[in-house]
């Protein structure tokens, strides 16, 4: 499996569209802490620039190459490899080459400015939403053989953890405004990897008045330390489920 | 050798193998042949692992190959249209292969040296024409010295030469008592290299027989005449 993963992993580094990513991150970090003087700030503005660019290369760019790499499966699905070792080798691929290009990208300018612990948090964030995106691409891509049926599903993903969500949720509290929904919000958050990424550094900043919904009722319900494990324990889970829900589909599937 | 038990394939509505059964030994070599969409191509896919049947066994060795995989290093492939990474060139190709397969005797390099491909190492798969992808198709199969091969038209889209130097490699490996499983609608190649018969239709086997058995039966010499005959006629 590690040359599988080898191979796999040498043919994404190659691929200009992830040189074009890395050096795109590098320049609105770089440029995000250069206009803004106060930290925190800058952190902020990061924080959703990130959440709305890395959730959508991740996903477009995994389903793609996926996709592109189907000549590769059926050549090793003939050989004597489980496709269990192939799925997760064109995973890891695919995370690993993601994470590294966030490493670089955001992770060297946000070590140069933010010398705390909420950068490191900010690496970590990046990390866990490129590999989550990059394992909900594994979903779309093995859902059909029709190449553009699974972008497009790929893309109505990210749109509706980016964008739909947002407003279901916003729909839900006026909807039931009179009732007490902090308990549920807690639960709804959690089935949105990028909210959940939003409360992880959040919960680490302590800028409450910024925190918006459903961090506040986060940290309130559980505390910093908690509520930092739950959500962390939440965005590895919404790695390993589809992940595994693929894995399944990959193994009986006709190619 | 290889045995399939009740093998059955749909395809939505379209019954690709139909209740298919079979045994095969060591040293036999199977002539497959049958009007195109009957069938073949899928259940050499099912033998591979490629496509996985609805019900049914298949056995190799007598060992069920279901949710095998180690199995795969006995058996070469030659596909009927091969699909390659475009960017990857002809020789990282072949490198990468050997590299995970890692059999213990050195890779037998015979085709690469017959077909010349060591001079279009470095062309790109997507750059190449459909005959030299064959000769790169097969080449793999033949290089880690399979006990089975299966050859899914192995000549089509071969120049002469080619054509030739890939017969004369089945003849060698035959004689090492090896299984062949070979698909091709020029009968003629086919009366050279196979020892029997299957004839499949709309899913079902509906002959398996030795060659000598079959033109015995037919009456013809010819195996384009015996086929043809039985074509023409209906089931048995």
């Amino acid at each position: 499996m590690i040359k599988i993963v080898k191979y796999i992993l040498l043919d994404i580094l190659r691929n200009k569209i992830v040189v074009a990513y890395t050096l795109f991150l590098f320049a609105i970090t770089f440029c995000v802490f250069s206009l803004e003087d106060n930290t925190e700030k800058g952190l902020l503005t990061l924080l959703n620039l990130i959440l709305f660019i890395v959730p959508l290369v991740s996903i477009i760019f995994s389903t793609i190459y996926i996709y592109n790499s189907s000549e590769f499966i059926e050549l090793l699905v003939s050989q004597p490899i489980r496709r269990k070792s192939i799925w997760l080798s064109l995973f890891t691929g695919l995370a690993g080459a993601l994470t590294l290009a966030f490493i670089i990208g955001a992770g060297i300018p946000l070590l140069i400015y933010v010398r705390s612990v909420t950068g490191l948090m900010m690496i970590l964030n990046g990390i866990l939403i490129s590999v989550i995106f990059a394992s909900l691409a594994m979903v779309a891509a093995v859902r059909t053989r029709d190449k553009a049926k699974g972008i497009g599903f790929s893309i109505l993903l990210w749109l509706f953890f980016s964008l739909v969500y947002d407003g279901f949720v916003l729909f839900l509290l006026f909807q039931f405004s009179d009732y007490p929904l902090e308990k549920a919000m807690i639960f709804i958050s959690a089935l949105n990897p990028i909210d959940l990424g939003r409360i992880l550094i959040l919960l680490k900043m302590d800028v409450s008045a910024l925190m918006g919904y459903t961090g506040a009722v986060f940290k309130e319900f559980y505390g910093t330390e908690k509520g930092l494990i739950v959500s962390f324990s939440a965005m590895i889970l919404w790695i390993l489920l589809p992940l595994l829900y693929s894995l399944r589909k990959f193994n009986r599937k006709d190619l | 050798m290889i045995e399939a038990i009740n093998i059955s394939k749909n395809f939505g509505k379209l019954k690709a193998l139909n209740n298919i059964s079979i045994a095969t030994g060591a040293g036999q070599s199977i002539a497959l042949v049958g009007p195109n969409g009957c069938g073949k191509t899928t259940f050499i896919k099912c033998i591979l692992g490629m496509v996985v049947p609805d019900s049914g066994t298949i056995k190799l060795k007598n060992e069920s190959i279901a949710a095998g995989w180690k199995y795969r290093s006995m058996i070469g492939y030659m596909p009927q249209a091969g699909r390659y990474p475009d960017q990857m060139k002809i020789g990282q190709v072949i490198e990468m292969l050997k590299d995970i397969r890692q059999s213990a005797s050195s890779p037998d390099d015979d085709l690469i040296k017959a077909f010349s491909l060591k001079g279009l190492y470095n062309k790109r798969m997507g750059t190449l024409s459909g005959g030299t992808l064959q000769k790169v198709s097969a080449s793999i199969a033949f290089m880690f010295d399979p006990e089975v091969l299966i050859l899914d038209e192995p000549t089509a889209g071969l120049d002469p030469v080619a054509s030739e130097a890939l017969k004369e490699k089945i003849m060698a490996e035959k004689q090492k008592g090896k299984l062949f499983l070979i698909t091709s609608h020029i009968l003629s190649e086919l009366e050279e290299l196979a020892s029997h018969i299957v004839y499949m239709q709309d899913g079902v086997i509906m002959l398996y027989k030795t060659m000598e058995a079959l033109k015995a039966d037919t009456g013809e010499n010819k195996l384009s005449r015996a086929i043809a005959q039985l074509m023409t006629k209906p089931a048995q």
